[in-house]
């Protein structure tokens, strides 16, 4: 097999990618997980059964992105994720557990035998949902600073459990804004205006240590031209965030109008942010310890995974699009038949 | 305990539990598919309501194989990260093949295979059953090539102690794959057979004899008349192709200390490691001679050609006989169960309550036949390229233990609600109640 792009490429292709399942993972599933989280928060079960059936659909296809991402730094990074999941262990594993509790959950709550044991589950689903978000949150923080072992850093990893939790909650809250109506569509709004600010604060605070992990990073940010080129990155996530929380002052609107625009917004806000980070990191994949091509698999084996992926990923693209139209617009009652 | 044994039993634990449910759905797509098929053609209820119960175990099963499965990703690295240092170039674009042919595709249309009945044409739903069957097969394709590779490693070659591919062909098509996928399907069908049969059986026992319990009942009964002797020549071929490349693990099996011809088969035996021999051996003489060489002088390869590198003997010698003892019992249940619906169109309630007793012997089986193969390749991780000792990682013993004992409470939890809620559905399932038990046999 003849590598068809020249090898030193091969790494930065593969980065693109799973930096791309990361970010489409925590987009997807943080809006179950939010909604998940947001769930003790619905008037009586009628309300619990409408959040459950407007992420039902899809926290499957979702949750897979996760497998691509960590299948991705398996697959093309293998040192840096040796190095990255003996580090995370325990998070990982309590990530892990939290999201089977939450994916088996959708199951059993609709097939309990009484009221009780659908309010049993419920409740695996909420606790899911949380600690698979504060465990996502708090891996994120150990990964900013190296996994620095110091307590400021386990302090600084806690700030991020909780800040990306928030933030879950208000992509959460923001899908169902979209995906309901009545009375449940008016709590989400609620939920959305109550987390945009906090989720702004995280976003400020982590924006804020990540120069400070190192000198590097620190001269990324703010050498000249760099500063300069890199100011629309600050300025579209403050436009972002003061725009969508005036908006959210005024839903509803009449005729459901721009009912979209939070999530999509909430969307936009995200990317801002992982592609700050992206900027801050590139081209190290364990942060200041290895970089990508240090960390990268034999290009024979780049290669064919990569074809793989150029015929397969249009086609997973396609019908994603074709499942989204299917359960599109509202959310309905979910039934087998 | 060691952190080398933890990690070992934590991965078992992790992949056992996985399996118990991939083995339920790789099958049991295919009958839903079956289901709705026959209910196309026929437009007979039947199909309809046998589709709408059992779709709803697919559902469960499937959500279990999901998140267990994700656990599984995980544990490449954080038990064996050796693994993917050494051989990850191998391993890696078969797991991320898996992912991109099987993960997504299954993911996707089990959603509209699931909920969207109403909302999209015929067709498209057949098609969607039809797609989620394909990707839980094609999954079941790519961990079966890179666990074949692990047994029977070709198409590579070593630069500085890691694998480095030279030939994609002969790593997917490696010695043994071909048997192993096989014989995993065959125990997929079996382990769905008798579930099918034992749920259904259970149901018509309790008197809700209505047409979508026969019918699933008669296809759990044909499918493991058919699958049961298959997989007993499937069975033996992979032996046989074992005995070729991992003679070694045959010994084990077989419980065979020397090498020499005239090897019994065991019915019984204890093997003793510290002595190296066998206590209260019950055998067939020179039985393991005729399978294993087709006549009586046949040499069959024995431990003492390998002390010191051997698996455990105990563990692959008793696994090995629990697979096969269950292994006949379908064949007999399964044939007895076809002669009496050909020859009188219906099950006399004894066979009923057999098949209610081996609901969930698919399970014990492939378990007891996995231990077999992945203890048998011990202490390889990879044979001959790979030791398992070699691919742990730093992880310390008290984090492992205390993730295997949440791992363990979780799954005890998960299995005691799975198999309640089976049987919760299948008694208030109730198909066609307006039907009069007394008035039905088990037959069109």
């Amino acid at each position: 097999m003849t590598p068809f792009l020249p090898p030193e490429w091969l790494p930065l292709v593969f980065a693109g990618l799973m930096a791309a399942a990361i970010l489409a993972y925590v987009v997807l599933d943080g809006f179950d997980l939010g909604v998940g989280i947001l769930l003790p928060g619905a008037a009586g079960e009628a309300e619990r059964d409408r959040m459950v059936a407007a992420i039902g659909p899809f926290w499957d296809a979702n949750e897979t992105w996760l497998v691509l991402g960590v299948g991705l730094l398996l697959v093309a990074f293998p040192a840096a994720h040796g190095m990255v999941l003996t580090e995370l262990y325990l998070p990982v594993a309590l990530m892990l557990i939290a999201l089977t509790f939450r994916g088996v959950a959708f199951e059993f709550r609709a097939k309990a035998a009484d009221a009780r044991g659908k309010r049993r589950w419920d409740a695996a689903f909420f606790g899911g949902s949380l600690l698979a978000a504060l465990s996502q949150g708090w891996m994120l923080g150990r990964y900013v600073l190296g996994f620095d072992p110091s307590p400021a850093a386990q302090g600084f990893a806690a700030m991020c459990a909780a800040g990306l939790a928030i933030a879950y909650v208000f992509i959460g809250a923001a899908w169902l804004v979209w995906r309901t109506e009545g009375a449940l569509q008016r709590r989400a709004i609620g939920w959305a205006r109550a987390a945009i600010w906090p989720m702004g604060l995280g976003i400020l605070l982590v924006s804020a240590v990540t120069p400070l992990v190192s000198e590097r990073i620190f001269r990324r940010w703010f050498d000249v031209p760099e500063v300069l080129l890199l100011a629309p990155l600050p300025l579209a996530t403050a436009a972002l965030l003061f725009g969508i929380a005036a908006l959210l002052r005024h839903m509803p609107l009449p005729g459901d109008a721009l009912r979209r625009v939070p999530f999509w917004g909430a969307v936009g806000l995200f990317c801002l942010f992982f592609a700050g980070l992206a900027w801050s990191f590139f081209p190290y994949v364990v942060p200041e310890r290895l970089t990508i091509w240090e960390a990268a698999s034999a290009p024979e084996s780049l290669t064919i995974i990569l074809l793989g992926a150029l015929f397969v990923l249009p086609v997973i693209l396609a019908y994603t699009v074709v499942a989204w139209r299917v359960f599109g617009g509202k959310a309905k009652a979910l039934t087998y038949h | 305990m060691d952190a080398l044994l933890l990690a070992r039993i934590q991965f078992a634990a992790n992949i056992s539990f996985h399996i118990l449910f991939p083995a339920i759905t790789i099958a049991l797509g295919w009958v839903l598919l079956f289901f709705k098929l026959r209910f196309n053609a026929t437009r007979d209820e039947k199909w309809m309501d046998a589709y709408r119960f059992w779709v709803k175990v697919f559902a469960l099963s499937f959500a279990l194989g999901v998140v267990s499965g994700i656990t599984m990703s995980f544990q490449f690295g954080t038990n064996w990260p050796g693994f993917m240092e050494r051989v990850g170039n191998i391993a890696g674009p078969l797991l991320a093949y898996e992912v991109l042919t099987a993960f997504f595709l299954e993911a996707t249309f089990v959603a509209i295979m699931l909920f969207g009945l109403h909302r999209v044409p015929g067709w498209l739903h057949t098609l969607s059953t039809f797609l989620v069957a394909a990707g839980t097969t094609m999954s079941a394709f790519w961990i079966r090539v890179l666990n074949s590779w692990m047994h029977t490693p070709a198409g590579f070659e070593l630069r500085d102690g890691v694998a480095h591919a030279t030939d994609w062909l002969a790593i997917i098509f490696n010695p043994s794959m071909p048997y192993r996928l096989a014989h995993m399907l065959a125990a997929s069908g079996l382990t769905v057979a008798f579930l099918l049969a034992g749920l259904s059986a259970w149901r018509w026992l309790r008197g809700d004899c209505a047409p979508g319990v026969q019918a699933a009942l008669r296809t759990g009964v044909v499918m493991a008349a058919v699958l049961a002797p298959t997989q007993l020549v499937l069975g033996d071929m992979h032996g046989l192709n074992t005995l070729e490349h991992q003679p070694v693990k045959v010994a084990a099996m077989e419980g065979n200390w020397e090498t020499r011809g005239h090897v019994p088969l065991l019915l019984f035996a204890v093997p003793d490691e510290a002595a190296r021999q066998n206590r209260f051996e019950i055998g067939i003489p020179s039985g393991a001679s005729l399978i294993l060489r087709h006549h009586a002088e046949g040499v069959v390869p024995g431990l003492n050609d390998f002390v010191g590198e051997h698996p455990p003997v105990a563990p692959v010698f008793f696994a090995f006989r629990i697979m096969v003892g269950i292994g006949v019992l379908m064949i007999v249940m399964g044939l007895a169960g076809a002669f009496f619906l050909w020859r009188r169109g219906a099950l006399p309630r004894p066979l009923l309550r057999g098949l209610v007793a081996m609901t969930f012997s698919g399970w014990v089986a492939t378990l007891a036949g996995w231990y077999t193969t992945e203890i048998g390749r011990q202490p390889w991780l990879v044979h001959g390229v790979l030791t398992t000792a070699e691919a742990a990682g730093p992880v310390p013993a008290a984090s492992i233990g205390t993730t295997l004992a949440m791992y363990l409470v979780l799954y005890a939890v998960l299995l005691a609600a799975y198999v309640a809620t089976l049987y919760r559905l299948a008694a208030r399932g109730r198909m066609l109640p307006e039907a009069a038990p007394a008035a039905r046999v088990p037959a069109e």
